[in-house]
């Protein structure tokens, strides 16, 4: 069983049998425990946070991770920013302790044994007075150390070093070190956060979008430079604009090669820069690549402006702009139904290109066969006339039927009989027909294409 | 009888114009007696005879063939910004646009078409490129005439609107031709430094397409009927 505050002050306790605690307390609510819908809400959490910090991740079956790095500025300090939060989880109605520190480890042991009133640990000396939970020790590692008369930090910190890893197993070491920073401590935030990230704060918020072009020109400058570095080009960049309200923007660019050519890079970002409302003002802005990939010196050459080589640049501020998936090459996809006989590939060169069977093909197929009233002099033959979005067509001269029966594995599907036919005044059309005559059910018409 | 400082002056102007195939960019030839060749590096217009989207199969067959063209002319891939549907594309195969060769694009506002057709008109990596539209206003239609002109990219634009798109080369009416597949009739209704006769054309021609040579045809039977004398040609 486990207890909140109000029901504490009543004399429960977490771990009392559910009994004795009715006893002592009759009016309390008790819900079962449901670990799952905890973790759920914990997520939920989790994301919400990404207002306060884009790097967020949750701890544990109760606590949230926030690297507010940089961050607290958009608040007005980190003070603010922690009663901030505090406050916002308050008003969802949850308990909460909320602490700053310069490690996870040291802001896990200050959120949960720390002063309340002083939230942000200014020193590690701090830490000194904490008992040894506060390091994310398991309890029996707590009790054997409490029994050899270690119970603080401090106490552990007065040890040599040697000593405690010998002593008490490499664990108490390594908790050690990751509250003092000395052992890194890798989290993943729910949110992938870029490795290559570069960020900007304003001394004055700003609104002009020369101003907001300009901070961008010099963010793209400095990470691309990092990006040459480690031979990376960017594929996905997620430039996000702080405004002083709290809120945030975000402008999202994609590449079909990789690029660290800042001047491309920016030409992509150029037009959507009109699309941000800076609302109040802009505070701060971050460049992330979200997705890198390797850069080899035969694709950089693509960056030069020699030789018209400059295609996959082309293709990349056309996607940006057209919008997602409404640049593509049509490659052919095995399959003898005509709809199903085109597949969509992203517009940067084909891997691999097969051809289509030889044939004839309309040069335009509508993505629904439109129902047609037709006429057929006898059954297998092609109509004489039919009528099509209100007008008549004289056939004069058809070719058929091309019958094209359905992927066997459609199981309801119907075959159909298609006819090429020409109309008195050069149109031609692809039809066809579903259904056979002398079934109780007529046959339908409809039309497919038409032909250059 | 045009004298020859008269068509030396006639071949400034066309060249600060930026018309004609006077040394701006190579010519495509057609194969149509009396017209020279559709020139690169400039706005052509095509124009369905049927202005609803679904009866322009001989626009759409007319535009590919001259994509395809120009992609073997200039060795360089093409975009078709499209627009109420994709074309087919194994159709657009036996234009010669593959697609190794072809870029397709899903028009979408307006506003970003335009900026589409500008950036890919002035890109060099493009041999051509095609752009469904309703219309142009005169400075769009000029501003990509300008950009097709500094890059040497052709621009093609299928205009389903009635009002002709001002500052074009040269502008096509395309109509299916009933006997035999792949047959339109062309009308050009408008070419650069030729007058259009009483009928307001300035050429019409019965062409087939063949789909083994990929190129036009003339369809044996009717022959052509120039409107104008070869000697008043730009030269």
């Amino acid at each position: 069983m486990a207890a909140n505050g109000p029901a504490q002050t009543h004399g429960l306790r977490p771990g009392m049998p559910l009994a004795q605690a009715m006893a002592l307390a009759p009016d309390a609510v008790v819900a079962p425990h449901d670990p799952d819908t905890d973790r759920r809400l914990l997520d939920v959490l989790a994301e919400r946070c990404g207002l306060y910090s884009p790097w967020t991740a949750t701890e544990g079956a109760c606590g949230l991770w926030l690297d507010v790095a940089g961050c607290g500025h958009l608040f007005g300090g980190e003070t603010d920013l922690l009663d901030q939060l505090s406050g916002k989880l308050k008003s969802l109605g949850l308990t909460n302790r909320a602490a700053l520190a310069p490690t996870p480890g040291a802001a896990w042991a200050w959120a949960r044994f720390g002063d309340p009133a002083a939230p942000i640990l200014e020193e590690m000396d701090q830490l000194a007075p904490l008992p040894l939970a506060a390091l994310r020790l398991s309890p029996r590692m707590v009790g054997d150390l409490a029994a050899l008369g270690l119970r603080r930090i401090g106490e552990l910190l007065d040890l040599p070093r040697p000593q405690v890893s010998l002593r008490f197993g490499r664990d108490v070491l390594w908790r050690l070190d990751q509250a003092l920073g000395v052992e890194p401590e890798p989290i993943s935030s729910i949110r992938p956060v870029a490795p290559h990230r570069v960020h900007m704060a304003f001394v004055e918020p700003m609104s002009r979008v020369e101003d907001i072009a300009e901070a961008l020109r010099r963010l793209l400058a400095e990470l691309c430079n990092r990006l040459i570095q480690d031979g990376l080009g960017a594929r996905r960049l997620d430039f996000t604009l702080f405004r002083v309200d709290g809120t945030l923007c975000r402008v999202e660019i994609g590449t079909g090669a990789p690029s660290h050519d800042p001047g491309h890079l920016f030409r992509l970002f150029r037009d959507r820069l009109a699309d941000i409302r800076p609302g109040f003002g802009i505070e701060a802005v971050r460049l992330d690549a979200v997705a890198t990939q390797a850069q080899t010196a035969e694709q950089s050459d693509l960056d030069g402006p020699a030789g018209g080589g400059d295609l996959p640049h082309l293709l990349d501020s056309l996607s940006n702009r057209l919008g997602p998936r409404r640049l593509m090459r049509l490659l052919p996809h095995p399959s003898h139904i005509p709809e199903r006989c085109v597949r969509r590939r992203p517009p940067g060169a084909p891997t691999t290109v097969g051809e289509w069977p030889a044939g004839r093909y309309p040069i335009r197929l509508l993505a629904h066969p439109d129902p047609i009233d037709a006429m057929a002099p006898i059954p297998d033959a092609p109509p004489l006339r039919f009528r099509w979005q209100g007008r008549l067509h004289q056939v004069v001269r058809a070719d058929g039927p091309e019958r094209i029966a359905p992927e066997w594995w459609h199981e309801d599907a119907e075959e159909r009989d298609y006819y090429r036919v020409e109309d008195t005044q050069g149109l031609r059309f692809w039809l066809y027909r579903q259904g056979h005559y002398g079934q109780p059910e007529p046959p339908r018409w409809y039309l497919h294409g038409v032909f250059p | 009888m045009p004298s020859p400082a008269l068509a030396r002056l006639r071949r400034r102007i066309a060249a600060l114009e930026g018309v004609g195939g006077d040394g701006h960019g190579p010519v495509m030839p057609l194969g149509l007696p009396g017209f020279e060749g559709i020139g690169t590096g400039a706005l052509h217009e095509i124009s369905p005879a049927a202005l609803a989207c679904d009866h322009d199969g001989a626009a759409l067959g007319f535009s590919a063939a001259l994509l395809g063209g120009l992609v073997r002319l200039m060795g360089k891939p093409a975009l078709w910004l499209a627009e109420g549907g994709l074309p087919h594309a194994p159709a657009l195969a036996g234009f010669g646009l593959g697609p190794e060769r072809l870029v397709v694009g899903i028009a979408g506002q307006p506003k970003a078409n335009l900026w589409a057709l500008e950036e890919a008109a002035r890109s060099p990596a493009l041999a051509a490129v095609l752009g469904e539209v309703r219309g142009m206003d005169f400075t769009a239609a000029r501003r990509l005439h300008l950009a097709a002109r500094g890059s040497g990219v052709t621009v093609l634009l299928l205009n389903r609107a009635a009002a002709a798109i001002a500052p074009a080369q040269t502008r096509w009416r395309v109509n299916g031709l009933a006997g035999a597949d792949d047959r339109w009739r062309l009308g050009l209704l408008r070419c650069r430094g030729r007058s259009p006769d009483e009928r307001g054309v300035v050429g019409e021609w019965e062409v087939e397409w063949d789909g083994t040579a990929r190129r036009l045809g003339l369809v044996a039977s009717t022959g052509h009927r120039p409107a104008v004398p070869d000697a008043a040609r730009v030269a």
